[in-house]
């Protein structure tokens, strides 16, 4: 393929575009604009920063045809709201958004994450000891995490009443064994000749632990916290719906659905996009300094 | 496992040898769970029971007091047989069709009507979601734009509670004038229309492992396989049906794996913020407003079956598959 064959792809169809309708060829060129500016871009490898400008433009572009489309369109505001329209609710009902996200994340989501990855990592280190556990409690483990443990929520709602201990108890629930499993495996990742070693420095279980098997453990811990980040939202969210007090995210968008005011139930979803990719960065940026040394953690 | 697996010398004898090193810690750990189960249910069903005795008067030794315990028609955890019995009362003890207003229906009082208005949804999204997952991929590997701008956003678009965008997808989807245009027309019927925002869902959680999986596997083929396709002065085209497609096999089914569990999940959670009347997540809502907690174990372990008859075909899918294209056990 020659290197001018998708430029000019692109320009035909926005000149085909432009002879039906101008308003598919104006949303067409931003498309193809911004994609040739990121592949531009993306070629010329030692600008710095570029691993963050790239999905950036990306992100805006997806913004931009969003705001587009919905105001060349005339789609119903039910429909889709712009994204100027979310972001003026966004800003104006800033103080219920913070309640939401103070009774959903930081008390529902976080308590649960903290609760059932500590137990979690606890448990794994009760369960290491003896090779039999290990075996019965991997095939288990690996089963009950594929199931959909959501569907425990309206059963801890009715055990711990409407307030966020039930969401926290769901999160429990849902991070538990995910959380489990990659722990158990971390602490097997250490090779048999390391732990030998450590042996004949005579170290004691617990500096093995600590020095030898819960550093190579980290890139499997890490990688359970980070899938379980994601879980911890869902299962606060979800829990929501089977009873809560008048406050929190899923209440929220439950109550403002029924209203059809969908600006207000998309700025509860933009809150809740940016929570989720904060703690999974947080988590991620963490990791990073902590596993430096692992091969996919280097910089290419 | 290993260790019995290299000294057993025939296959047969191998096989057993993984079987026994499994099965025994297995069903340990089974059993401890069920145990712990009645231990927990005599335990959190006991204050009915005994608030019972007191307003009737009656004298109960303790046996009789943990009988009573079992046999609750709405008990805080029911206990294991009350389940099974209920699971069995709804799947076999129930028609599977009845007639309605002079035609054959499914019966919504059997199970697995409704693990069916689940499933389908379900195999549908991870069909979608399957398809654009290795779409995406092929996409990352040969574009370094591509690469550099969808892949955090696919990660991002994970963080986003799928509950939450779940109403706002039955409402943009059952608008679509292209759809009711169908309906009207006859292409698809009014069931199916209904089918669409729930398998949308599905796919949008299950096409993320795939991508993860799928751009790993497309990778993985090592740099001197990559050279001597070079030598062979072979076109992108060809280095990927001959090379890294069927590299990418074992990554594949592996990351399917994990998205079908997902993708029933994301069916589940999408019935219950839309009013679903059939499905288990349906049934999960009603059985939640009416207290009837055997309802809802019930409903949750047919989850559970039919996310562990899924996981298990992709298993089977899998060996078969890679013994056909030659890989070692």
């Amino acid at each position: 393929m020659p290197p001018w064959t998708l430029p000019a792809l692109g320009a035909a169809l926005i000149a085909l575009a432009m002879l039906t309708d101008a308003r598919l060829a104006l949303i067409l060129a931003v498309w193809f604009g911004a994609w040739a500016l990121n592949a531009v871009l993306a070629n010329r490898v030692a600008v710095s920063g570029l691993r963050l400008i790239v999905p950036l433009i990306f992100g805006v572009t997806l913004l931009v045809l969003w705001e587009l489309s919905v105001r060349l369109y005339d789609i119903s505001f039910v429909i889709l709201p712009a994204p100027s329209a979310i972001w003026a609710r966004m800003v104006t009902e800033t103080d219920i958004l913070w309640a939401d996200f103070r009774q959903t994340i930081l008390k529902g989501a976080l308590a649960g994450y903290i609760l059932g990855c500590g137990g979690a990592f606890l448990a794994a280190l009760a369960v290491d000891r003896s090779g039999f556990l290990q075996r019965g409690l991997l095939p288990v483990g690996n089963f009950i995490a594929a199931l959909p443990i959501v569907g425990t929520a309206p059963i801890f709602v009715m055990w711990f009443g409407f307030g966020w201990q039930s969401k926290s108890a769901v999160v429990v629930a849902m991070v538990f064994f995910p959380m489990l499993v990659n722990c158990v495996q971390g602490l097997k990742a250490s090779d048999a000749m390391q732990r030998d070693l450590m042996q004949t420095y005579a170290a004691s279980y617990g500096q093995t632990l600590m020095k030898l098997r819960l550093p190579s453990a980290l890139p499997f811990i890490f990688n359970g916290l980070k899938i379980c980040t994601t879980l911890a939202l869902i299962g606060a969210i979800v829990a929501e719906f089977f009873g809560s007090p008048t406050v929190g995210m899923g209440f929220r968008i439950k109550i403002e659905m029924g209203r059809l005011a969908m600006d207000m139930v998309w700025a509860e979803i933009a809150v809740a996009a940016l929570a989720g990719s904060g703690f999974y960065g947080l988590v991620a940026l963490v990791e990073r300094r902590l596993t430096f040394w692992h091969p996919s953690q280097r910089r290419g | 496992m290993s260790a019995v697996a290299d000294m057993a010398p025939s296959r047969g004898a191998r096989a057993f040898g993984a079987v026994s090193g499994a099965v025994l810690p297995v069903l340990t750990v089974v059993l401890a769970i069920v145990a712990i189960w009645y231990a927990a249910s005599v335990m959190m069903n006991r204050a009915w029971t005994l608030d019972q005795i007191q307003r009737q008067d009656l004298e109960m030794t303790t046996m009789e007091i943990v009988a009573a315990t079992m046999t609750q028609e709405r008990p805080v955890l029911p206990a294991p047989h009350q389940v099974f019995a209920e699971i069995w009362n709804t799947t076999v003890g129930e028609p599977v069709m009845r007639e309605r207003r002079g035609e054959m229906q499914g019966n919504p009082r059997n199970l697995l009507f409704h693990a069916y208005h689940t499933l389908w949804p379900t195999l549908l999204g991870f069909l979608i979601g399957t398809f654009l997952g290795i779409l995406l991929a092929v996409g990352i590997v040969h574009s370094r734009a591509m690469d550099m701008s969808v892949m955090p956003w696919a990660i991002a678009s994970q963080t986003i509670p799928i509950l939450a965008i779940a109403p706002i997808i039955v409402v943009v989807v059952s608008n679509l004038p292209a759809l009711n245009n169908a309906v009207s027309a006859g292409i698809i019927s009014e069931d199916t229309k209904l089918l669409v925002p729930k398998a949308l869902i599905s796919a949008y959680l299950s096409f993320f492992p795939v991508v993860v999986g799928m751009v790993a596997g497309l990778r993985s083929p090592r740099v001197m396989d990559l050279d001597l396709m070079r030598t062979w002065s072979a076109s992108r085209g060809q280095t990927f049906w001959k090379l890294r497609l069927p590299a990418s096999v074992p990554f594949l089914f592996t990351s399917l794996k994990v998205s079908i569990a997902a993708a029933l999940v994301g069916t589940i959670v999408a019935e219950l913020p839309t009013g679903a009347r059939f499905g288990l997540g349906a049934r999960l809502l009603t059985g939640s407003y009416y207290g009837q907690t055997i309802q809802i174990w019930s409903a949750l372990f047919m989850a559970a079956i039919c996310a562990a008859a899924l996981v298990i075909l992709l298993g089977v899918l899998e060996k078969f598959t890679l013994k056909r294209m030659g890989a070692q056990a």
